[in-house]
């Protein structure tokens, strides 16, 4: 309790920091996995607009999760007690599990949310909390839920309570936004004139590292997310890019020019002590940096883009990739075991991911034109820009390939997606 | 009036490039070693006698460093042509941008105190990143083509923009030529 209420007061530090928030994404699923757990949400007791509200976000979580198939829950009691459950209903409508929940006033204005998630066929409760939260923490707690229906029925961390970070590009403008991971809240945090890309969340989601032109040439930027408070990473001559934070925030890996072509520097979050990572005369750029402390990277220094992968304190690089001709921006999962990249096969540009083990590519979408795909904290989904209808827009797909979901922005055109941290 | 205008501009303008083509020789260098640096409006004047001698005339309502300027804007010259087009995934600088890279390094090397910007452009298929690199890669093949050309190393700046300013914005062949460029700036143009 006392964590989440923390966090509350960040989101609302956020909300209070930037004022017109305006790309807000909406999300359409456009595929269908195939093992997926029926649930059923029935609405929530209580003042009828906020537990709507309430059941409608939490389903769409759900939802667009790709792991639960959401149940048809018109006409179910709304009511937060087992003993109102229609079970044989339930089994009619095919729900293995059903959500059920009340919206109550509590002390000091705050209200009281609770929730149970309820095994069908056996007819018992899985789990079930009450939080006491203002109004306006609303639609976060109702995400705190979704992660734990999620997490409960699938074993798998839900990344529900996470963020996005994307650039809005619209006439004249580019906007580096941070939103809630279903779109919500989308608030501004960089206005400029000039292109913003590459953004990248430092590990505990406090701050964000990104690329910006407004010195009229791309320089590497480190953002407080909450406060707006920014530096530049370094006054080194030459273009600056495509910044990662290691595992544990305290470095930053970075492209630069400065000692001419593209080459991997390292330094402090602060920028200090700036060295030289790799020596070799190609183009090296696009780092990630993996949970075992490895920088993977692509270089065409064998001839054609591959990925490459490096001590972070540098020595020899080993190729990664071997299938194609031109492989680019990889992503290490969390868990390390594997990694997305953008795969170019002939004028398509597709995101594929390769297991380190076996070292098998599996292809996941069908491009045309898909790129900086960007993994969420639970490694089941990836985030990714893509082009529809000849606008960017943003694209998720799970990582076994069988759910894809395209996340639209109302007008702009969106890019450059990043999927922060699990909130602490 | 206005053809007499017209007249002189283009007398001008055929003497600035008469101007031009000769100076690869000898003539302006000497010059420029001679005149130091902040005397450099003079130096061109000198260096091609009749040529720019009208040149600064006509721009002598203008404080005299604008003779240089003038030729810079003077659309009959070479040093007016500004743009270096690449093949997909190249950064080689096509022969046929020779002439041109030769104008500007005679004028960087008669004009010492003259900065130039290089600018790198891709076209938009490809990374981000990688693309920003491909450009950077493109704006030093044209650095290497003028310090070869025994312009000063100092005179020359070199940023990419990769695919993020594009000319054209459509996602053509047509506009994919036209995005993959470098554009030349001069400091305070």
């Amino acid at each position: 309790m006392n964590s989440f209420s923390f966090r509350s007061l960040a989101l609302l530090g956020m909300l209070l920091v930037s004022v017109a928030a305006r790309a807000q994404l909406t999300i359409d699923i456009v595929g269908v996995g195939a093992q997926q757990i029926p649930v059923a949400v029935a609405g929530f007791a209580g003042s009828d607009a906020s537990a709507q509200q309430m059941s409608a976000v939490i389903e769409a979580d759900l939802a667009r999760s790709g792991l639960i198939k959401t149940v048809n829950s018109n006409g179910l009691p709304k009511s937060g007690d087992i003993s109102a459950i229609p079970f044989s209903e339930l089994k009619t409508r095919g729900a293995d599990a059903t959500v059920i929940g009340s919206l109550a006033p509590a002390a000091n204005g705050l209200i009281a949310v609770s929730f149970r998630l309820v095994d069908v066929p056996k007819q018992e409760q899985l789990t079930g909390l009450v939080f006491n939260v203002a109004d306006k923490d609303l639609r976060a707690t109702a995400h705190r839920i979704a992660d734990i229906v999620y997490e409960r029925l699938t074993g798998e961390k839900g990344v529900f309570s996470t963020r996005l970070a994307y650039v809005a590009k619209s006439p004249g403008r580019f906007q580096l936004i941070v939103a809630d991971s279903d779109g919500f809240n989308a608030i501004p945090v960089v206005n400029s004139v000039e292109p913003i890309i590459s953004p990248s969340w430092s590990p505990d989601g406090s701050r964000l590292a990104y690329v910006s032109f407004e010195g009229r040439k791309p320089s590497v930027y480190v953002q407080n997310v909450s406060t707006g408070q920014r530096a530049l990473l370094t006054r080194a001559s030459g273009n600056q890019s495509a910044p990662a934070w290691s595992p544990n925030g305290d470095r930053i890996v970075f492209a630069s020019s400065q000692a001419g072509g593209t080459q991997l520097f390292v330094a402090g979050a602060d920028g200090s002590n700036a060295t030289r990572l790799t020596n070799s005369g190609a183009i090296d750029t696009a780092p990630n940096w993996a949970p075992d402390g490895r920088i993977y990277f692509m270089s065409d220094r064998g001839g054609s883009p591959q990925i490459y992968r490096i001590s972070g304190d540098g020595g020899n690089a080993e190729r990664v990739t071997f299938e194609g001709n031109d492989n680019a921006n990889p992503r290490v999962a969390a868990d390390g075991k594997s990694m997305v990249f953008v795969k170019r096969e002939g004028s398509r540009y597709m995101l594929a991911v390769q297991d380190f083990a076996s070292r098998q590519v599996q292809v996941l979408t069908q491009g045309p034109v898909d790129e900086s795909p960007s993994f969420a904290p639970n490694g089941k989904l990836i985030v990714y820009a893509s082009v529809y209808n000849g606008k960017g827009i943003l694209a998720a797909v799970s990582a076994d390939g069988r759910v894809k979901q395209r996340l639209g922005a109302s007008n702009a055109d969106v890019r450059e997606p990043a999927w922060g941290p699990l909130p602490k | 009036m206005k053809s007499l205008l017209k007249l002189v501009l283009a007398a001008c303008a055929a003497a600035a490039l008469a101007g031009c083509s000769s100076t690869p020789e000898t003539a302006a260098p000497v010059e420029n070693r001679t005149s130091t640096s902040d005397t450099t409006p003079v130096a061109p004047n000198a260096g091609t006698s009749g040529a720019n001698t009208t040149a600064g005339a006509a721009g002598s309502t203008i404080p005299t460093p604008a003779s240089g300027v003038n030729a810079l804007r003077d659309p009959r010259s070479p040093l007016s042509r500004r743009e270096i087009f690449y093949d997909y995934d190249s950064f080689t600088v096509r022969d046929e941008y020779k002439p041109l890279l030769e104008a500007h390094a005679a004028y960087l090397k008669q004009n010492r105190n003259a900065r130039i910007k290089v600018e790198g452009n891709t076209d938009e298929r490809g990374s981000r990143e990688y693309n920003l690199a491909l450009g950077q890669k493109r704006s030093e093949s044209v650095k290497r083509v003028l310090t070869l050309l025994g312009v000063s190393e100092s005179q020359i700046d070199t940023v990419s923009f990769g695919e993020e300013k594009p000319k054209n914005p459509a996602s053509t062949e047509a506009a994919y030529a036209e995005n993959r460029r470098c554009d030349l700036a001069y400091a305070g143009e």
